[in-house]
């Protein structure tokens, strides 16, 4: 199947954003909402990887696959931000340094 | 070709822009934002690669779904966001020095990647005479079917558990208590009381 960009360019476009999101990650380590949205962001590289192997090999898996990673996603999006909403309610504020209570 | 090249250029570059706005940007409603933007542009990388589908459940299920969450929950919680802000340019070296080790080697990976001449010969992804959605549902609610339930069956956690974190009974709210009104009786309700005549109550 011939396609007009080639595997690499894909490939190359979603490490670029798992970058960002790793990258993000370090760069705002008080903000959890933002390293939700940076761990949100690194899924979504790895649903273009997934995708772009699957219509250049040749097998549908890989696109159902990215719909599991997707429903995957949601849940934690969901569940995350549902504790972060807990705990802001609990200690009035959502700084990761603060979130150390279960510490031993 | 040559289209669809500036095309897939245009959409990547706006995506990765976008990506690296909703890591810097100063105001956490504008990093959602940036947020979906990305995921539109990812979407429309779906849609050139031939992924209709997914494209059309990733602008359904992450912009209306989890990137409003997200913009609910940055609107509701009153945070200081400067605060959050200290030590930006402190974790921006070690950050900056991970994320270039780390891309350099997903490119030393994916720049070398080559696809063996024999995996042309197999099939297309999508059959040619059935839609992408066709040939997805196919597949899923085929082979992939348990896996199908078991993602249901996923959301359904998550349901749970995001509803009984978030739950709580505040003091002083007067909620109805449907059971109460249903079981409350003429007996518990009204007293009837002797009174003599000329007493008074």
């Amino acid at each position: 199947m011939e396609m007009a960009v080639p595997l690499g360019h894909y490939l190359t476009v979603a490490a670029i954003l798992f970058t960002l999101g790793v990258f993000g990650i370090f760069l705002n380590r008080k903000n959890v909402i933002v390293i939700l949205m940076s761990i949100e962001l690194m899924l979504l590289a790895i649903n273009l990887n997934f995708v772009a192997f699957s219509a250049y090999l040749g097998d549908l898996a890989g696109q159902v696959f990215t719909m599991f990673i997707l429903t995957v996603a949601a849940a934690e999006a969901a569940i995350g931000l549902a504790i972060l909403v807990v705990y802001f309610r609990n200690r009035g504020s959502i700084e990761v340094d603060d979130i150390n209570l279960m510490k031993g | 070709m040559i289209v669809q090249q500036l095309v897939f250029y245009l959409f990547s570059a706006i995506a990765i822009a976008a990506g690296v706005m909703v890591i810097s940007a100063r105001n956490p409603v504008h990093s959602v934002l940036f947020l979906i933007l990305a995921f539109f542009n990812a979407a429309a990388l779906f849609v050139l690669i031939g992924a209709e589908f997914l494209a059309m459940v990733l602008v359904v299920v992450y912009v209306g779904a989890v990137a409003v969450l997200f913009m609910f929950v940055v609107m509701m919680l009153d945070i200081n966001f400067v605060r959050l802000r200290e030590g930006f340019m402190q974790y921006l070296p070690v950050g900056a020095l991970i994320g270039i080790i780390l891309l350099a080697e997903l490119m030393f990976v994916f720049g070398s990647w080559v696809l063996s001449p024999t995996t042309a010969a197999l099939e297309q992804p999508t059959p040619p005479e059935i839609s992408n959605t066709e040939a997805l549902g196919n597949l899923l609610y085929t082979e992939y079917f348990y896996l199908f339930q078991a993602a249901g069956f996923i959301l359904l956690v998550a349901i749970i558990g995001a509803i009984t974190l978030t739950l709580r009974s505040r003091p002083g709210v007067r909620r109805q208590n449907i059971s109460e009104q249903v079981h409350r009786s003429a007996k518990d309700a009204i007293e009837l009381k002797k009174i003599q005549p000329g007493s008074g109550a």
